[in-house]
C-alpha cells in the first residue's frame, strides 16, 4: 500500500497480531512451546474460542493500531471443534481479502492458516515465513500514516492552522 | 502415443541390438518414437562423478531440446541415461545455484529448460501406458516353456523408484508372464552387474557378474532378460574370463524388447539376437501353436 | 503504583518465573516494573512459582489486603493453569472471571532465544491482559446434570478393563466392539512378558465377567455411527451389523457349525491370522464372548445364493436362533461420558519387500508365530515350517515398521520384549538356535531387563544391526535351502550372512486405518503419526480436548498390557469423577443478543447447534443459553454488532489488540 518509501532500520522486525482458535492453533502454539521450537518473536497471540468468532473489524483494528500483519489460525476443514465455525470464518475471510486488496494492502499482510493441535512445527514455519515476507514488504505503520494524512488534510484545508493537532478527519472507530 | 526418443551412445554402438529390437516392437504396438534432433552424450555416470556442473549442462541440453521439440515424454532405454537425466532434473529442481548456471549455459545455445520434461523408461511406458492387455493381444508366438530370469539392475529403480519398487520391482516379471514365459524367482534382480568395475577392477567386477550368472543357472533360467546395455554387455561378454576363474556358468542375456519381439513373431535376426556372444537357444517347440500361422 | 481513581478498577498483576523456564529468558522484574505503572494496576509482582500454594496464597492475601478486584497472572498456558488461578481468585472472594491469564512460557520464553525481544513480548502480552481485564464482567457458571451411563468403544483389554471398573462402581456401561467377540489382540497371545503367565488365563475371566455383568450392555459386531451432544449428555447412534443369529436365542452349542453343508473348514480364519480355516458359520475362538456364532454373509451359501439346504437351521432345531432375515440396525443410546479404546493395527510387513514377507513362506510375523506357539492355535502349539518340519534355526528381525524413516519413526515399545518372549518359547518348544537382530534392546519395564538377561543366559544370540535383506540366494553350501539374513553387524563391524530356517518379523504398531474418521466422530485430535492426542502428555494423559471423551490403550500410542490397563483404569476414574459430581459446570462463554438487534435473522443459519431462534414478539433474535456452546461465530458475523460473547466481548478483544500494540 505505501507509495512513499520507508526504509526500516536494519534491526526492524514486523509485529504480527495472531488470532488463534482455542482448540487447534492455540494448542499447536502451546505444543511448539513444549517442543522448544524457535520462531520469530514479533508475533502476539490473541486466543479466541473459535476462528468463527473473528470479526473482520478485529483485523482492521489490529492494522490500524500498528500491526504489520495479521495471522488467523483455525482448525482444518472438517475438524472444527464447533463443527463449522472455520467455514463461516472462511466465507468472511474471502470477502475481507477482496476488501483489503481494494484498499491496497498486500496479500501477505493478512494470512489464514489451518493448523491442527498436532502441528506445532507448522506454527513455527508459518510465523517465520510470514515474518520474512513482512520484513520484505516493510513496516505498514498505519498509525503514523493516519496522523500524516490527518496533518495533510489539516494543512490543505483553507485557513486551517498548520498544526497537526486539529484533525478534520474523524478518527476511525470500531464502535 | 507419441514420445521423444533419446537413444544415448550405447544404443548406437555396443548395445545396438537393444535399439534394433526396441524400434520394431514399439512400432508394432503403435508407439511413435521421434529421435531427438542433435542429441548429445547424456553426461554419463563417469562425467557426473568428475564434474557435476558440466555433466548437468550436457544432460540439460538434451532435456531442453526435448522440451523445444514439443515437450512429449522423453523415452530413454539405457539405464545410465535414464538415471543421469532424472538426476539432472532433480538437481536443477533442488539447487537454484546449479539451475542458474545451467540456464546460463543453455541460453548461450538459445535453449531454455523449464523442468517439465518427463524422463521415462520403455519398460515403464510399455507396462503403464501401452498396458499389458494391449501387449497380450499382439502375442502370436507365446514364450511358453521359456524360463526367464528378470534382471533389472541398479539404476532403473534406484534412487528414483518412479514407477516400480526399489527392492522388488515386478514390471518386467508381469511383462514376461504376459508374453507367456515362465518367470523364475531371481532374488538378485536389482543387484550390481559389476558395471564399469569389470574394466577397472576386474577381480571385483567379474565376481559380481559371475554371481548373477551362477544364480540364474541354479534357478534353471533359459535366459536372463535385461533393460540396460551395460548389464547386457557385462553378462554376455566375459564368459571366457569367468570360466577361467570360477567355472562354466553359461546362460544367455538378452534385452526384454528382444523377447517381446520373439513373442510378436519377429525373427531373431531382425531383433539383433545374432549379436549375442552367448546365443540364446532357439525357442522350445510350442505344444499348441495356432495352425493358421503356419498354413499359407 | 498507579492504582487510584480508575473507575474503581484495582488490578493485581503477577508474573511467574516458573523457575528458570520463564525467568531464564524473560526479565520478570522488568516486566513487573513496567506493568506496575499502567493505569489501574495496584499491585505488580514477580514470583518464583505462581501455581504453587504459596504463590496462590500471595494472590489471595493481596486481594484482601489491597482490595483488588481484577487479577492478571502471566505464566504458562491457560489450558494448563487457568482453572487453578480462577479457583484461587474465587477463594479470595472475587468472581473467578475477573481474572485473565497471559501465556508467556509456551508462547514466549520457550520459543524465543532473544531475551530482550521475549521480555518486550511479555510486556505487550501483559499490557493487553491488563487492558482487557478492566472490561471483564462477573459471570456465573451454569450447571447441567450429567448422564451417569458411559460408552466404552473397543473391547480389547483396555476397553474391557474400563468397562468392568465402571460397572463394578455401579455405573451403567455400553461396550461396543467391531469384531464378533471381545478380547482384541490380547486374546491372540499365548503368554505375556516378562512373567510368562498365560494370556488367556488372565483375559478370559475378565471377558466372562463382562458377559455376566448386569451393568454392562455388550454389543459386538457393532460400530459407533454418530455422536451428538456434549459432555454429560451425549446421544450416540450404534450400527449393529447382522450376524444372522439371534443373540438371545443362541446358546453357543455350535451344533450348527458341525452341521454346515461345508463339511470341512475352508475359509481363512481371522482369529488365527489366516493360518487356520473356518466355516461360513463360526465362532471366532473357543473362549469368545459372547458365546454366539456368527454367519459370514460373503461365504454362506444361503446368504449368497439363497439355495442352501440350511442344515444349520435343522441342527439348531427348536432353538430357532438362526435368522437369515436379520438386517443391520441402528440403536440410539444416551451417555454422559465416552471412553475410546480402539487399539492399533499391526504394520503390514509387505511394505518392506526386502524382508520377503509374502514371498518366502517361512518368513512370518510375530503375531503369526504367536498363533503357532499357542496350544489352542492351528498347529496345537507346534512351531512348524510350512512343509511341516520343525525349524532348527530361527531369526527374529526387530523394528520392522518401527524406528525407520521410510515407514514409521516411532518405537513400538513392545516388540523387543515380545520378540524375546517368543524367542524363549521357540527355544523351549523346539530347541532351535535363535538369533535376534536388533537396533537397541529396549527393556525398560518392571522385570524386563531381568527378562533380557535371562534370554542371554538361555543362549539366544543377539546381533546388533538393521537387517538389509532376507534372501534365498545361497553363496555357500550351508546356505542351501535356507533363508539368508544379510546384515551389517555393527558391533563386530562387518557384513554377515546368517542362514536360518524361519524368520520372524517383529512388526510394529500403527494407528488403526480408520483412526481419522473415528477421531472426527468423537471430535478428538490426532498427533502427526495418527495416534489420538491426549489433552496433556503428563497432566491429562487420558483426557482429550473434548470434555467427557477419554482415551485408553494403544489408540493413544504403542504400549504394553500393563500400561493399557493402567490407562483404562485412569480413564474410568476420570469418567467417574465427572459422574459422581453429578453435574457439569459450563464455561459461561455463551453469546447474547443485545437490544440493537434489528431482526435480520442472518445469524440463525450460522449456529451449528441451532441455539438461535427468532422471537416474533420482539422481532429480535434469541439465543438459547443451554444450547449455546460458546464458539462466538454469531458474534463474529452479526452485521450490526448486536451479539456479544461472554469472555470474548468486542470491548475485551479490542482492548487486548490495543494493549498489544500501544507501548
Amino acid at each position: 500500500m505505501p507509495s512513499e518509501i520507508i526504509t526500516p532500520p536494519a534491526s526492524w522486525s514486523p509485529r504480527i497480531v495472531a488470532f488463534f482458535c482455542n482448540w487447534c492453533t492455540y494448542t499447536a502454539a502451546d505444543l511448539a512451546g513444549v517442543s522448544r521450537m524457535k520462531y520469530a518473536p514479533g508475533v502476539r497471540v490473541i486466543r479466541l474460542m473459535c476462528s468463527g468468532r473473528l470479526d473482520p473489524q478485529f483485523v482492521f483494528d489490529a492494522l490500524r493500531q500498528g500491526a504489520d500483519g495479521v495471522l488467523i489460525g483455525g482448525c482444518h476443514p472438517g475438524d472444527c471443534h464447533y463443527s463449522e465455525g472455520n467455514y463461516r470464518m472462511l466465507r468472511r475471510f474471502r470477502l475481507l481479502r477482496r476488501l483489503l486488496a481494494d484498499l491496497g494492502y498486500e496479500d501477505a499482510r493478512v494470512r489464514l492458516e489451518w493448523i491442527s493441535a498436532a502441528e506445532g512445527d507448522r506454527v513455527r514455519v508459518v510465523v517465520n515465513e510470514m515474518t520474512e515476507q513482512l520484513r520484505a514488504l516493510g513496516p505498514l505503520d498505519l498509525p503514523g500514516r493516519i496522523s500524516e494524512w490527518n496533518r495533510e488534510l489539516a494543512g490543505n484545508a483553507p485557513g486551517a492552522p498548520s498544526s497537526a493537532a486539529a484533525s478534520p478527519v474523524p478518527e476511525v472507530s470500531h464502535a | 502415443m507419441n514420445y521423444s526418443y533419446f537413444p544415448g551412445c550405447s544404443l548406437k554402438g555396443l548395445g545396438r541390438a537393444y535399439e534394433e529390437s526396441l524400434i520394431p516392437v514399439m512400432r508394432h504396438l503403435g508407439v511413435e518414437m521421434t529421435e531427438l534432433p542433435d542429441w548429445n552424450c547424456c553426461g554419463a555416470t563417469a562425467y557426473m562423478s568428475v564434474d557435476e556442473r558440466q555433466a548437468s549442462i550436457l544432460a540439460a541440453r538434451n532435456l531442453a531440446i526435448a522440451e523445444k521439440a514439443g515437450g512429449q515424454d522423453l523415452l530413454t532405454p539405457c539405464s545410465a541415461c535414464y538415471l543421469v537425466l532424472n538426476k539432472t532434473k532433480h538437481y536443477l529442481r533442488e539447487t537454484p545455484a546449479m539451475r542458474a548456471e545451467v540456464q546460463q549455459a543453455l541460453s548461450r545455445a538459445h535453449l531454455d529448460y523449464s523442468g517439465n520434461t518427463k524422463v521415462r523408461h520403455p519398460l515403464d511406458v510399455l507396462v503403464n501406458d501401452v498396458g499389458l492387455d494391449a501387449i497380450r493381444e499382439k502375442v502370436v508366438r507365446p514364450l511358453t516353456g521359456l524360463k526367464v530370469a528378470p534382471y533389472y539392475g541398479c539404476q532403473l529403480v534406484r534412487p528414483y523408484s518412479t514407477f516400480d519398487d526399489a527392492w522388488n520391482p515386478t514390471s518386467m516379471d508381469r511383462l514376461m508372464t504376459t508374453l507367456g514365459a515362465e518367470v523364475v524367482h531371481y532374488p538378485l534382480k536389482t543387484k550390481c552387474c559389476g558395471a564399469s568395475l569389470t574394466g577397472t577392477v576386474p577381480e571385483a567386477g567379474l565376481r559380481l557378474t559371475y554371481i548373477l550368472l551362477l544364480e540364474a543357472v541354479r534357478r534353471k533360467a533359459d535366459v536372463i532378460s535385461t533393460v540396460c546395455p551395460l548389464c547386457q554387455f557385462n553378462l554376455d561378454a566375459y564368459h571366457g574370463q569367468i570360466e577361467r576363474r570360477w567355472g562354466k556358468v553359461r546362460v544367455a542375456t538378452v534385452y526384454f524388447t528382444q523377447l517381446m519381439g520373439l513373442a510378436f513373431g519377429m525373427s531373431p535376426r531382425e531383433l539383433g539376437l545374432n549379436r549375442n556372444f552367448i546365443p540364446m537357444a532357439p525357442l522350445p517347440p510350442l505344444h499348441a501353436q495356432p495352425s493358421e500361422s503356419s498354413t499359407p | 503504583m498507579n492504582g487510584t481513581n480508575h473507575n474503581g478498577i484495582r488490578i493485581g498483576y503477577y508474573i511467574c518465573h516458573c523457575g528458570h523456564n520463564i525467568a531464564g529468558v524473560i526479565d520478570c522484574g522488568e516486566v513487573a516494573r513496567r506493568i506496575g505503572v499502567l493505569p489501574g494496576v495496584v499491585v505488580s509482582r514477580d514470583y518464583k512459582y505462581m501455581c504453587s500454594e504459596p504463590g496462590q496464597e500471595l494472590l489471595r492475601q493481596d486481594i484482601r489486603a489491597h482490595d483488588l478486584n481484577r487479577i492478571v497472572v502471566a505464566s504458562c498456558s491457560p489450558l494448563l493453569h487457568e482453572h487453578t488461578f480462577r479457583t484461587a481468585v474465587e477463594d479470595a472472594g472475587l468472581n473467578p472471571y475477573h481474572f485473565q491469564m497471559v501465556n508467556i512460557r509456551e508462547h514466549a520464553s520457550w520459543v524465543h532465544t532473544d531475551h530482550a525481544a521475549a521480555t518486550e513480548k511479555a510486556v505487550d502480552l501483559s499490557r493487553a491482559a491488563v487492558m482487557r481485564v478492566r472490561h471483564h464482567r462477573a459471570l456465573t457458571t451454569t450447571r447441567v446434570p450429567i448422564n451417569p451411563a458411559v460408552l466404552v468403544v473397543g473391547g480389547g483389554i483396555a476397553g474391557i478393563h474400563a468397562a468392568l471398573t465402571l460397572a463394578n462402581a455401579g455405573k451403567q456401561v455400553f461396550l461396543v466392539e467391531r469384531e464378533p467377540s471381545i478380547g482384541g489382540h490380547m486374546a491372540k497371545f499365548d503368554k505375556t512378558f516378562p512373567t510368562l503367565d498365560c494370556a488367556a488365563c488372565i483375559l478370559t475371566p475378565k471377558m466372562s465377567s463382562v458377559r455376566a455383568h448386569k451393568g454392562i450392555t455388550l454389543w459386538t459386531y457393532s460400530e459407533v455411527a454418530k455422536v451428538e451432544g456434549y459432555v454429560g449428555n451425549y446421544t450416540v447412534t450404534v450400527r449393529r451389523r447382522p450376524r444372522y443369529v439371534n443373540e438371545a436365542l443362541c446358546i453357543g452349542c455350535q451344533e450348527c457349525i458341525s452341521a454346515c453343508v461345508y463339511r470341512e473348514p475352508k475359509f481363512p480364519d481371522e482369529f488365527n491370522v489366516g493360518l487356520g480355516k473356518r466355516k461360513p458359520v463360526y465362532i471366532p475362538f473357543p473362549q469368545a464372548v459372547p458365546q454366539v456364532v456368527v454367519i459370514d454373509p460373503d461365504r454362506c451359501l444361503e446368504l449368497k445364493t439363497g439355495r442352501c439346504k440350511k442344515t444349520c437351521v435343522d441342527a439348531c432345531a427348536d432353538r430357532n436362533a438362526i435368522d437369515f432375515t436379520q438386517k443391520e440396525s441402528l440403536e440410539q443410546i444416551q451417555v454422559g461420558n465416552i471412553i475410546v479404546a480402539t487399539g492399533f493395527r499391526l504394520f503390514d510387513a509387505k511394505r518392506i519387500p526386502q524382508y520377503g514377507y509374502g514371498m518366502y513362506p517361512n518368513v512370518v510375523t510375530s503375531l503369526e508365530l504367536e498363533r503357532l506357539v499357542t496350544s489352542s492355535g492351528p498347529t496345537g502349539g507346534e512351531i512348524r515350517l510350512r512343509d511341516g518340519s520343525a525349524p532348527r534355526s530361527v531369526g527374529f528381525i526387530l523394528c520392522v515398521g518401527s524406528r525407520d524413516l521410510k515407514t514409521n519413526r516411532w518405537c513400538s515399545r513392545t516388540c523387543c520384549m515380545h520378540s524375546m518372549k517368543l524367542a524363549q518359547l521357540v527355544r523351549e518348544h523346539t530347541g532351535a538356535d535363535v538369533t535376534v537382530f536388533y537396533l537397541d534392546i529396549r527393556a525398560p519395564g518392571k522385570g524386563c531387563e531381568e527378562f533380557y538377561d535371562r534370554s542371554l543366559k538361555e543362549g539366544i544370540q543377539f546381533v546388533r544391526g538393521r537387517v538389509a535383506e532376507v534372501t534365498d540366494w545361497a553363496l555357500a553350501p550351508e546356505e542351501e535351502g535356507k533363508l539368508v539374513i544379510r546384515v551389517e553387524d555393527t558391533l563386530a563391524g562387518f557384513v554377515r550372512r546368517i542362514p536360518v530356517d524361519m524368520i520372524v518379523l517383529a512388526v510394529g504398531m500403527e494407528p488403526q486405518s480408520d483412526a481419522q474418521s473415528v477421531r472426527r466422530l468423537f471430535n478428538m485430535s490426532c498427533g502427526t503419526e495418527g495416534w489420538f492426542l491426549e489433552k496433556h502428555p503428563k497432566l491429562a494423559p487420558v483426557s482429550t480436548f473434548t470434555d467427557g471423551v477419554f482415551i485408553a490403550g494403544c489408540c493413544q500410542g504403542p504400549k504394553d498390557i500393563p500400561d493399557s490397563i493402567a490407562q483404562a483404569g485412569a480413564a474410568a476414574a476420570e469418567a467417574m469423577a465427572l459422574i459422581d459430581r453429578g453435574y457439569i459446570e459450563q464455561e459461561p462463554n455463551t453469546a447474547h443478543v443485545l437490544d440493537d438487534c434489528c431482526g435480520c435473522k442472518s445469524c440463525i443459519p450460522l449456529c451449528p447447534y441451532t441455539a438461535i431462534s427468532f422471537d416474533a414478539g420482539s422481532q429480535k433474535a434469541v439465543i438459547n443459553e443451554a444450547l449455546c456452546k460458546g464458539c462466538g461465530t454469531c458474534a463474529g458475523s452479526c452485521p450490526s454488532g448486536s451479539i456479544t460473547q461472554n469472555l470474548f466481548d468486542d470491548d475485551e478483544v479490542f482492548s487486548e489488540i490495543e494493549g498489544l500494540l500501544h507501548a
